[in-house]
């Protein structure tokens, strides 16, 4: 195996599990860190220049982190990341004057945004300060995008929203509400613009085709628009018995607003079983602490009406089994009438480009959606970008981040007559954490306390309520409880060959068995010859130079460190080095990191 | 030493012996000792030799003197018996221990100095007796609790930390313990656990005095240039004169060597050590001829290391005293204290 360079900042980059796991790359130990500090305005800001959205997001992320969580592999729960971020958010300090500000001079460069979701506001955010003008044009009365129609207040309360999207409206973007956009090429035409960009989410909610649709739609909904008519106050009730049809995100966050609108008998229609389900546990689990019933295995058949009013819907009662192509097949047993005085139909969202002309030099593909580069963001007509789930479908707001930033940086290269390809480089540093023979700039202490547990506002009190937020968030004693539940991936043990005199002495110490001093070989060979086998094949071996007293390796999996730094402390020629690595992400405007920086470079020992 | 515990969370494919254990039931408390040093490597291998030997930690008995090396029973199988000894009073400690309870697994560690200087007739006197111990000399060369004098193993030019070299001649354990007439006499090197993990386990199924001199180098005080004790000359002049594979008993045996380079010997629980001979005319049941070749590879400045001699059929402390066959904790009371009347008894036969 050839030694491991670890100078390649995507290298350390996947130790720290959750950061590569979000799609924005957000520093979470390092945030997680501030807050152990008590530093929360520092952790918001921390948050705030890689999600654009911390108290939004710490209430409603999907958490892509919390499965991907190292925690996970020595016991059974993550650290409560995305909680944390919201104590960062409820708890951080004055911070206008360190956010970011439009530029004092504007470039001259007009940008146009359509829709005014996360996608489109993460764009502006980026863009404002480098001296662009942006402009979004928005369907609905307010900015949010499905933020705002899709998630409860419940769950996202309304002033939450408000001040985050606030942060970006106030740096000067020009808006234009209740401009939905017919005609793209008309906008086009007109040419007021230098570049597009579309962000207007995936809002169309899937029908449900089946007898008596038509007949009962005076009680039969769809669940975003549903929502949506909820957050604008064109809804205030809904019957007794309520039938969600679908186990999604969507449909938790319908069945639990059902409840609060003064529905008693809530029923959750599945189709399969519980391990098939697309809602997050967490939600699910929500749900049910709510007293929704979650039935499995019931396939709509019908909806029956009668005297032209829904009474309820029948269902098939279906088993199912793989086919031998691994495919799950369904088998009827039997057939069911349950009883309803209103449907919501939660099983998927649709985009839908109808006001895009096929004509224009955008190229359309697959299920009807325009071909958008997975890099750059650009469509196939130079300087029409696309970002969040007009891009690819339904994701989660935070991939939407992701994309505003990433096509903010095609944006600033279009504009300035750049390839779109060149994207800036990641950067990173690494500082070593020793403050002494054994002291660290972290706390290094493996404490083996369990998840904490989150608080929720009592349930008749919630449930009487639809502005009432449903969880308590943590209170500055179970922060300090959960944050040191972080092992503090991104304090990475950092290894110098030439200092090594292989006295083992990181090996025996070794909580979690993950170094060996070994001959060199294959990976796969070696991956077998370790201390413990690693078999995780998701996570990198490290492998060092030839040692100098006998020629054999060093050799880590980092599967399993619990970067406790105990190699660090028992090495006496500090071979091993906890060295704390940052991640230098590259956004809009950072074409290279001149003083902050190492981009393929460390400071030596 | 390090203020924090060695976390608790563990890797989830560590390997569970029969009695349900992990290497990680084996450890004990953080050691205290210097980063780097060769006697955490020791505990490391005995930790292992114990895990792998499925040893139950009560059926244990771990004692110590005084020195760096004495502290480290503290830091492996916190569940098991443990004595520490007044200075180079280990090995009557662990003698009158045995005698006392014959059936644990008797583990004492020793240093050069307190095996070598304060505690030499001590030393002797245990191989003399046979008593049936592992016995683990980490030698290093130096006092590293007392700053780094020179200890009665440094060898004859090695250097001090600063600079000055030794001029006494050394005390070898291994010839000692050879010439007194001891039943297991090997050496190793803290920094090669393949050679020194069989060993201690060959020792601890060994019956008799089992003992193992390990040059466990002192990174504080003794790792230098000029050093003989340091890692890097203890790497460069190693001379292995035996490799040991050690199988315990009911184990298939499936190292395959070629004809006439292995000698079997089956240890007296019915484990079989085979010594795979690196030098084809050593002999390492031949007492005279192990220590003139010791005596050859020492002259050329190299450590000969391995199980360098091995005799199963030797009679222990027990066999000499003719003492009853199990613990007397088990022999019942009556008969342990036959009471005044049995005093009487007895004392008639000097009458």
């Amino acid at each position: 195996m050839h030694p491991t360079d670890t100078r390649d900042p995507q290298y350390y980059h996947r130790v720290v599990d959750c950061q590569w796991a979000c799609p924005a790359h957000t520093n979470v130990p390092e945030y997680i860190r501030l807050i152990a500090d008590g530093k929360y305005t520092e952790s918001y800001m921390l948050n705030r220049e890689s999600n654009v959205f911390p108290g939004i997001l710490g209430r409603t992320c999907d958490r892509p982190c919390e499965p991907a969580c190292r925690r996970t592999r020595v016991e059974d729960e993550p650290v409560a990341i995305c909680r944390l971020k919201r104590v960062a958010a409820d708890l951080r300090g004055e911070i206008d004057h360190l956010l970011p500000k439009a530029a004092a001079e504007k470039n001259g460069k007009k940008i146009a945004l359509i829709g005014a979701g996360p996608a489109s506001l993460t764009v502006a955010n980026d863009l404002i300060p480098l001296g662009y003008h942006c402009t979004i044009f928005e369907a609905l009365p307010k900015p949010g995008g499905l933020m705002r129609t899709n998630i409860p207040s419940f769950r996202l309360p309304v002033a939450v929203l408000e001040e985050e999207m606030d942060m970006i409206l106030n740096m000067g973007v020009e808006v234009h509400y209740n401009h939905r956009i017919d005609s793209l090429k008309e906008l086009l035409d007109e040419g007021d613009f230098d570049a597009y960009f579309i962000g207007t989410g995936a809002p169309k909610g899937k029908e449900l085709n089946i007898p008596g649709r038509t007949e009962g739609s005076a009680n039969i909904h769809i669940g975003i628009e549903w929502l949506e008519s909820i957050h604008f106050g064109h809804i205030d009730s809904v019957g007794e018995r309520v039938l969600v049809i679908g186990v999604g995100n969507t449909a938790m966050d319908c069945c639990r607003s059902s409840k609060r609108l003064g529905g008693k008998d809530i029923k959750v229609m599945a189709r399969k079983s519980r391990p098939y389900f697309k809602a997050s546990p967490w939600e699910l689990e929500d749900a049910e602490d709510e007293e929704v019933e979650i039935i499995v295995d019931h396939s709509p058949q019908c909806f029956v009406i009668e005297d032209g009013q829904l009474r309820g819907m029948i269902f098939d009662l279906v088993e199912w089994e793989e086919n031998e192509k691994g495919r799950l097949v369904s088998t009827k047993h039997g057939e069911i009438f349950i009883q309803a005085d209103d449907v919501v139909l939660a099983i998927g969202q649709d985009n839908a480009f109808p006001w895009i002309e096929r004509d224009i030099g955008i190229e359309f593909g697959e299920w009807d959606m325009p071909v958008v580069d997975r890099a750059t963001f650009m469509t196939s007509r130079e300087g029409v970008f696309v970002g969040g789930d007009a891009a690819w479908g339904p994701e989660n707001i935070i991939w939407a981040v992701e994309h505003g930033h990433q096509a903010a940086i095609s944006i600033h290269n279009y504009c300035r007559g750049l390839p779109v390809t060149d994207r800036p480089p990641y950067g990173m540093n690494l500082v070593s954490t020793k403050m002494g023979i054994h002291e660290w700039r972290y706390s290094n202490d493996y404490d083996p306390v369990l998840r904490t547990e989150m608080r929720y506002a009592d349930l008749e009190k919630r449930l009487s309520d639809m502005k009432i937020e449903a969880e308590l968030g943590f209170d500055v004693k179970e922060t300090v409880r959960e944050v040191e539940r972080c092992l503090n991936c991104d304090i990475q043990t950092d290894f110098t060959t030439n200092l090594c005199i292989e006295c083992d002495a990181c090996i025996d110490v070794c909580p979690v068995t993950c170094l060996t001093i070994t001959h060199n070989g294959e990976e796969d060979d070696l991956r077998q010859r370790l201390m413990a086998p690693a078999d995780n094949m998701d996570q990198a071996i490290f492998a060092s130079e030839s040692l100098p007293q006998t020629g054999r390796i060093m050799v880590k999996d980092e599967d399993l460190c619990v970067h406790c730094g105990l190699c660090a402390e028992r090495c006496p020629t500090a071979a091993w080095d906890m060295m704390q690595f940052d991640l230098l992400n590259p956004y809009a405007g950072h074409q290279s990191w001149p003083e902050k920086a190492i981009t393929a470079s460390t400071i030596s020992v | 030493m390090s203020y924090i515990k060695k976390p608790a969370a563990r890797h989830p494919k560590l390997k569970v012996n029969s009695l349900g254990l992990t290497i990680r039931d084996y450890e004990g408390s953080m050691s205290t000792l210097c980063a780097g040093c060769g006697h955490d490597s020791v505990t490391a291998a005995l930790v292992q030799a114990f895990f792998e030997l499925e040893v139950e930690p009560h059926r244990l008995a771990k004692l110590s003197g005084i020195g760096c090396s004495s502290k480290t029973p503290a830091y492996f199988v916190s569940e098991a018996h443990g004595f520490n000894a007044v200075h180079g009073r280990m090995p009557s400690v662990a003698a009158g221990a045995n005698a006392a309870h014959r059936d644990l697994l008797y583990v004492g560690i020793s240093g050069d100095g307190d095996s070598l200087s304060i505690g030499l007739g001590q030393f002797c006197h245990a191989i003399r007796r046979n008593v049936n111990m592992l016995y683990v000399l980490e030698n290093n060369g130096v006092y590293g609790l007392t700053k780094g004098q020179f200890s009665a193993s440094a060898d004859i030019g090695s250097t001090s930390k600063g600079g000055v070299a030794n001029q006494q001649g050394p005390i070898d354990p291994v010839n000692t313990a050879l010439s007194l007439g001891a039943t297991f006499v090997a050496r190793s090197f803290s920094g090669d656990k393949d050679q020194l993990i069989p060993i201690l386990k060959a020792g601890l199924s060994h019956s008799g005095f089992a003992f193992v001199d390990v040059i466990s180098p002192c990174v504080t005080f003794n790792d230098h240039q000029g050093s003989t004790k340091s890692y890097a000359h203890t790497r460069s002049h190693m001379h292995e004169v035996i490799e040991t594979d050690f199988v315990p008993l009911k184990t298939e045996i499936k190292t395959e060597y070629s004809e006439g380079s292995v000698q079997d010997i089956t240890m007296h629980d019915g484990s079989v050590v085979k010594l795979h001979k690196i030098a084809d005319e050593y002999d390492p049941t031949d007492r005279r001829a192990v220590l003139d070749y010791l005596a050859d590879v020492g002259s050329r400045g190299e450590i000969a290391t391995g199980l360098l001699y091995l005799e199963e059929a030797g009679v222990d402390m027990h066999g000499f005293e003719n003492t009853v066959d199990g613990p007397l904790v088990e022999v019942p009371f009556a008969d342990l204290c036959p009471g005044s009347k049995g005093l009487e008894e007895v004392q008639k036969e000097w009458w």
